[in-house]
């Protein structure tokens, strides 16, 4: 079978992590509103992406932390249930994640007389992280050899490419679609995993979806070039 | 032990991940520093982490501060005090914490790339930075949540000529004019207290120390500190022993720099004396083989803290898929999700509930200790904690949100 080679082969980045805390904790969702008004990005990043990579085994995750501290430490159930089901995927910009979040919150305080303070310990914590971008060792220039680096590449890659090169570094589309449409001109394809949640499943889960994607139009592709001959 | 030797454990592509990194460190000379060479959890894990670093080809060193009683008497106390217990620091202490300073500075080398010193023994050593030019971390190992105020600042115009500061939990970082990191310790898969054993060796520990393998097995191991709160270990067997037949064993030993440890130990052996089902066992510090014995024949395992530095003794049972019931302080929470796996406590008497709740519901609690061993494999191994300290040496080299290399 003749794939399409592309004249940039998709180089596979990989990335890693440090935490830092910020020394800010908030006790109650006043707190809460008035830092999400005020921390940086890479805070809203933080504690709506970690758990992705940290809790791998876990499914389907905590969807975010704001949502996991007003449901189990501060018990405001019916927000945290509201936090929670955020369609992150949804949002192109941290800056969109951060005004939803804000809007959210200020629409139950709006609705509710009395709110509950946590005792001392049980804060949250507000962190934000380093990201640390390697160049690895897989590339592809055709379907077919992306697949296979895709079976091989490490979570943190496919983490990289799905979430980081989306939301922190503004891409607003993640690297493989962008790659396989531009390069090899498969539309449809990159608008299938485009079209993933890839925050309710674990990162293995996410790999072996694009893996049978990629299978198939693998195998559509060669049914139409037998067709052809 | 090689890289090579944890990618059956980890997998392949966390220790080429670690390889890449260190592609950026090569040849740097990073240099530890803490107070024992022996016993504790700050080295335990340089034991394993500087050989790997080696092998990676980052030129780690590790040293140890010397000093005599006086200045470890008086370093116990900045460790308590960092625990938020008062403390009084008196003009003698202080003298013997700076002679000691200046004694190991008159004979340590340090001319590295990178100072890493851990905990606050050796804090004082970094009177020297400005004469070296070199970059220095201090890495804080204990639980300073809530330090007590006067010792606290003593140390912090210390800390804060450091280059970055480094905490095991979010609960423990503080206000401090210089960055702060936040990495969780971690356990050795392979080393003797975590490597698989085989039931013959698990037997015959049991054997050589008294303790019967049929009648469940319930255990704290954990040096012989107040702040350990082995008495209210032996109160909430008490609790539970009239419902369940069970034993109960405090495995422990006293590290170099714990002058405490044997006043703790005498009270828990006159709490114990009149119960033969009350282990007391005070183990020499390179007991590793035992202490993993002892943990997998285990039915339950406690870390009853009523302060953490970090608690590893946690992530120790629950690699052995053990059920484990903890006190919710430190860094415990980071290891234990309540209910899910773990228990987490407060007190003597829910650690008692909780006790005789998994006693009698073992699907429960194996549950408990399969999800507890996936966590550990994901967070709190070796190789995550080595892959982040190199992160950390890079990130003083590159400064930035993103750093791409």
């Amino acid at each position: 079978m003749n794939l399409k080679k592309a004249k940039d082969p998709f180089r596979f980045m990989t990335q890693m992590s440090l935490t830092q805390p910020t020394g800010v904790k908030v006790r109650d969702l006043h707190e809460l509103l008035n830092q999400l008004n005020a921390v940086p990005g890479s805070v809203i990043y933080y504690h709506t992406h970690h758990f992705l990579k940290q809790h791998q085994y876990l499914s389907p995750e905590p969807p975010n932390d704001f949502a996991y501290w007003v449901t189990h430490v501060l018990r405001e159930e019916r927000l945290g249930e509201r936090l929670a089901s955020i369609d992150t995927v949804r949002f192109s910009s941290l800056r969109a994640i951060r005004e939803k979040l804000i809007s959210v919150i200020q629409e139950y305080l709006a609705g509710t007389r009395t709110t509950r303070t946590v005792s001392d310990g049980d804060e949250l914590y507000l962190m934000k992280s380093i990201s640390f971008v390697f160049p690895t060792s897989y590339q592809a220039r055709d379907l077919e050899e992306f697949l296979q680096a895709v079976r091989k590449i490490s979570v943190l890659s496919l983490y990289h490419h799905i979430f980081e090169a989306r939301l922190r570094l503004e891409k607003g589309v993640n690297d493989f679609s962008t790659w396989l449409e531009g390069e090899l001109g498969e539309k449809q394809l990159a608008q299938w995993i485009v079209g993933l949640d890839p925050y309710t499943q674990t990162l293995e889960a996410l790999r072996a979806r694009i893996v049978r994607l990629i299978e198939q139009r693998l195998r559509s592709l060669s049914q139409e070039g037998a067709r052809a001959s | 032990m090689l890289l090579d030797d944890y990618i059956p454990i980890v997998g392949e592509s966390v220790v080429e991940d670690m390889r890449l990194v260190a592609r950026h460190l090569k040849g740097r000379v990073i240099k530890n520093i803490n107070s024992t060479a022996v016993g504790g959890g700050v080295a335990e894990i340089l034991s394993r982490m500087v050989p790997l670093l080696k092998e990676l080809g980052v030129d780690a060193q590790w040293d140890v501060i010397k000093g005599g009683e006086p200045f470890f008497s008086v370093t116990k106390k900045f460790h308590n005090a960092l625990h938020g217990v008062p403390q009084e620091i008196t003009d003698a202490d202080s003298r013997a914490y700076w002679d000691t300073q200046e004694a190991n500075l008159a004979q340590m080398d340090l001319h590295a790339d990178t100072i890493f010193i851990h905990d606050p023994q050796p804090a004082g050593l970094v009177r020297i930075k400005k004469d070296l030019g070199n970059r220095w971390i201090w890495r804080c190992h204990v639980d300073v949540s809530n330090p007590e105020p006067r010792v606290w600042n003593i140390l912090k115009p210390l800390i804060e000529q450091y280059d970055a500061t480094v905490f095991s939990a979010p609960s423990f970082a503080q206000e401090l004019k210089v960055p702060q990191f936040l990495i969780a310790p971690s356990i050795d898969p392979l080393s003797d207290k975590n490597k698989d054993l085989s039931p013959e060796v698990v037997d015959s520990v049991l054997q050589r120390f008294g303790i019967s393998p049929d009648k469940p097995l319930v255990t704290q191991v954990s040096r012989f500190d107040r702040l350990k709160d082995p008495v209210g270990v032996i109160q909430a067997y008490r609790l539970v022993k009239p419902y369940v037949d069970c034993q109960l064993l405090l495995a422990g030993g006293s590290a170099t720099d714990d002058p405490e440890g044997a006043q703790v130990l005498a009270e828990v052996r006159e709490r114990a004396h009149d119960d033969p089902d009350i282990h007391v066992l005070e183990l020499p510090p390179t007991s590793n083989v035992e202490i993993n014995a002892l943990q997998r024949a285990s039915t339950i395992v406690i870390q009853k803290s009523l302060k953490e530095g970090f608690g590893l003794t946690v992530s120790e049972a629950l690699w052995k898929s053990k059920p484990v019931i903890a006190g919710a302080v430190g860094g415990i929470p980071l290891q234990i999700t309540h209910k899910y796996s773990g228990i987490l406590t407060h007190t003597i008497e829910g650690t008692a509930y909780w006790l005789k709740a998994l006693l009698q519901s073992p699907e429960f609690a194996k549950k408990l200790g399969e999800n507890g061993r996936e966590h550990v494999r994901q967070n709190f191994l070796l190789t995550r904690h080595l892959n982040d300290y190199m992160l950390l040496f890079l990130s003083l080299e590159h400064p930035g949100d993103v750093v791409t290399l």
